[in-house]
């Protein structure tokens, strides 16, 4: 790990893209880390989590993402650098803090590091477009492409946030975050600045109706750093060669696709690529579309861009005077919203666009390729998995009609073969309130899942919310001491904090009991009789009951 | 090399395609090509199917092997080539497949390479199935060295155009120490045979 903490200006290092952004990060002298672990971001995390100590840089595991990002925000209030990562999901978690916060703006440099899951390769739940929160919480976005655009971003993102007194948001997708390319390396900075909170109400305290004007002062900047954003070389023009006058707007890992598809079909269009999302470089947008008649926007998930450029399109390419064609802009009736892109994709709706024939018969390749019979392998429970205890026992014992809910860690893989077992499935800390809610709903026998680390993230409250209004769900905690699904990021149960050092080990079923749960019991599921008699036991309850599963994960040393 | 060399690498999670991929990457640059990985990390990884792609040349842009644009794939798991088969082209693509099955677990009929092989031609200029899993255990008595054997097949069969000298010196720097005894031995095991 030693190669993060290496000084040597113009040394080429192959890095992921999340590496890339730890790197960035300390050479724009970082002092302050906060996370919760959640790919496509986990590297960030588990690597500032081996390399913090030597680097003099504080990190933490959050509790979660919300207490990350205000965690971050306090050491920014302090004057400290500060870097909160996170997934898509994360935000939504942090949003309530979030946007109250870009009001206020922050005084050292902030960076939000958001990775996106198109695809949803490593994400239940949903996909996710952290772009959109551009328009609720006003927040400057940017996105690179590359691991050297990681850093790169990274470093004027911290330039950017310090002198707007704004958090930046980098978004990445896991194509970027999960690309390692070479990247050449800077000196690394550290800050001595001594941190100091000095008070000044006015500016962090968000209480009406001052908080009316901050809107204002928020506003005011947004546009300042678009002004920015139109002279950044972040947003590039690459003039081509293009007798239909045709051109293409893109960014992020599309951006690559673009390339690579020019490449395969031989052509050189006018390509302008956009590295800030938000604010958009109106004018440089407006002076890129003037002259051309076609445009194809290429972008993954929603619309974003395509129906900004739309908008702007409006002023700067008005009705031609008859005969002549009005400017045609497309994208999603290419490109699909739903899944990542891939470079055969881009290839096929440029050649569409431009007219240029593929050399290779994609069309005929998928056919051929679509009547392979192919088994599909669902991911499973690691041999020797305490989980493994868990499901078939269940399986075996209750009432056929029991309802399981389920959310996110190793255990939701029991919605797959052969456990087929997870009634509902949505977000971290939802199925305590599900059940809740399902419960006071019907007679029916219900368990709901809860992992150790998702029970610190967000179940207390819905716990303490079933306690308070009488239900009865039988819940089951399994508490494999660690985050696992993410790379076994240690969590408040554990006694061991991101840095390495000890810390109180918090015990789940102090918590559990002082929510005022009577019905509790914690066992370990691998005496599967004990395990068993509790379950029964337990599935009659008509209050809250909780059994607390623990057996470690067969990595955790 | 005039034009850009494109990998794809399928198993299944936790047959170390990231060790190899990072090893071929390091290789790459050592020989002063640009290159792009792209994997995949988390929920994927746990024993499910897994891929991962390497590409170099002069210039590289997407991370991404195209749709039938695979010069080779190596296929940890005889099942997983099938997948593979996306990326391949009867143009050109070569398919260097270990003989090994990891049983699907849904009860569905499994499929058995030897059988199927004609349906991986129409995706491959050329299939090589070697039974990399069988030789390292009874070597090393450790099936996650069937990677590194297989690394080392391609490239003293040239089926990668990377020097050998070059892909030891990556061993060496990618695989932690712990290991690394081991896997040159798995290396060198493959070349002489």
């Amino acid at each position: 790990m030693g190669k993060f903490l290496l000084n040597k200006p113009g040394e080429k290092l192959i890095l992921l893209g999340n590496e890339a952004i730890v790197r960035g990060a300390l050479e724009a002298g970082v002092q302050f880390v906060s996370t919760y672990p959640g790919t496509p971001a986990s590297e960030i995390g588990n690597t500032f989590s081996q390399i913090a100590k030597d680097a003099g840089v504080y990190f933490e595991f959050s509790t979660n993402e919300k207490v990350a990002l205000e965690a971050g925000a306090g050491a920014s209030f302090s004057g400290q650098r500060v870097l909160v990562a996170m997934k898509d999901f994360g935000l939504n978690v942090a949003s309530d803090f979030l946007i109250p916060l870009c009001y206020s703006g922050v005084k050292g440099g902030m960076v939000i590091l958001v990775a996106d899951d198109p695809s949803c390769w490593s994400s239940a739940q949903s996909e996710q477009n952290t772009r959109a929160f551009a328009y609720l919480a006003h927040i400057p976005i940017l996105e690179p492409s590359t691991p050297q655009e990681c850093k790169d971003f990274i470093k004027l993102g911290f330039e950017l946030s310090e002198k707007f007194e704004i958090p930046i948001l980098i978004r990445t997708t896991t194509r970027v975050s999960h690309q390692s390319a070479p990247v050449v390396l800077d000196k690394i900075i550290k800050r001595n600045k001594k941190a100091e909170f000095v008070k000044n109400p006015r500016k962090f305290s968000t209480m009406p109706p001052r908080v009316l004007e901050m809107k204002q002062e928020l506003l005011d900047k947004i546009e300042k750093i678009r002004e920015f954003s139109e002279k950044s070389s972040l947003n590039q023009i690459a003039r081509g060669q293009t007798s239909g006058r045709l051109g293409i707007i893109t960014s992020g890992v599309s951006y690559l696709y673009v390339k690579e598809a020019m490449e395969e079909l031989n052509i050189n269009l006018p390509v302008l690529k956009l590295g800030f999302f938000h604010p958009l470089p109106e004018k440089k947008i407006q002076k890129f579309i003037k002259n051309l008649k076609k445009v194809l926007v290429v972008e993954e998930l929603e619309p974003f861009l395509e129906k900004e450029i739309k908008i702007l399109a409006k002023d700067t390419n008005p009705c031609l005077p008859a005969g002549r064609q009005n400017l045609q802009i497309s994208g999603k009736s290419h490109l699909s919203q739903i899944g990542e892109l891939r470079p055969e994709q881009v290839i096929s709706a440029v050649s569409k666009f431009s007219g240029k024939k593929t050399n290779f018969d994609f069309a005929r390749h998928r056919q051929e390729f679509s009547n392979l019979k192919i088994t599909k392998r669902y991911p499973q429970f690691c041999p020797g998995c305490p989980y493994w205890f868990v499901f078939p026992t269940l399986r075996r014992i209750v009432p056929k009609d029991t309802i399981f809910g389920g959310e996110i860690g190793c255990y939701m893989l029991a919605v797959y073969p052969p456990h087929r077992l997870q009634d509902y499935l949505y977000c971290m800390g939802s199925s305590v309130g599900i059940a809740h809610g399902i419960k006071k709903s019907t007679k029916q026998k219900l368990i709901t899942f809860v992992g150790d680390s998702s029970f610190f993230h967000a179940s207390i409250p819905a716990l303490i919310n079933a306690v308070f209004n009488k239900s009865s769900p039988l819940i089951i905690i399994l508490d494999n001491r660690t985050t696992a699904m993410t790379g076994h990021q240690p969590n408040p149960g554990v006694g061991k904090t991101g840095m390495g050092d000890t810390a109180p080990e918090i015990k789940i079923e102090d918590i559990v009991r002082a929510c005022g749960v009577k019905n509790l019991k914690v066992v370990d599921q691998q005496n599967v009789k004990e395990f068993e008699e509790t379950v029964k036991d337990f599935l009659e309850k008509e209050e809250v009951s909780v059994i607390i599963a623990r057996h470690p994960c067969k990595f955790v040393k | 090399m005039n034009k850009n060399f494109n990998i794809v690498i399928v198993g299944t999670g936790g047959q170390g395609l990231i060790t190899l991929n990072k090893i071929l990457a390091v290789a790459a640059t050592k020989e002063g090509f640009d290159v792009k990985t792209s994997e995949l990390h988390g929920l994927s990884q746990r024993g499910g199917s897994v891929e991962t792609h390497i590409r170099f040349g002069k210039k590289i842009f997407s991370p991404l092997v195209k749709e039938g644009g695979a010069d080779l794939v190596i296929s940890l798991e005889s099942q997983e080539a099938f997948r593979a088969c996306y990326y391949g082209s009867n143009e050109k693509t070569i398919f260097l497949i270990n003989d090994y099955i990891i049983p699907i677990l849904t009860g569905d009929k499994k499929t058995e390479l030897s059988s199927s092989a004609n349906e991986i031609k129409k995706f491959s200029k050329e299939i090589l199935l070697i039974p990399a899993t069988k030789v390292v255990e009874k070597e090393f008595q450790n099936p996650v060295l069937a990677g590194i054997y297989l690394l080392g097949v391609a490239v003293s069969k040239k089926l990668i155009p990377l020097k050998i000298e070059t892909v030891v010196k990556a061993i060496k720097e990618v695989v932690s120490p712990k290991y690394l005894n081991l896997n040159q031995k798995a290396f060198e095991l493959a070349r002489y045979q």
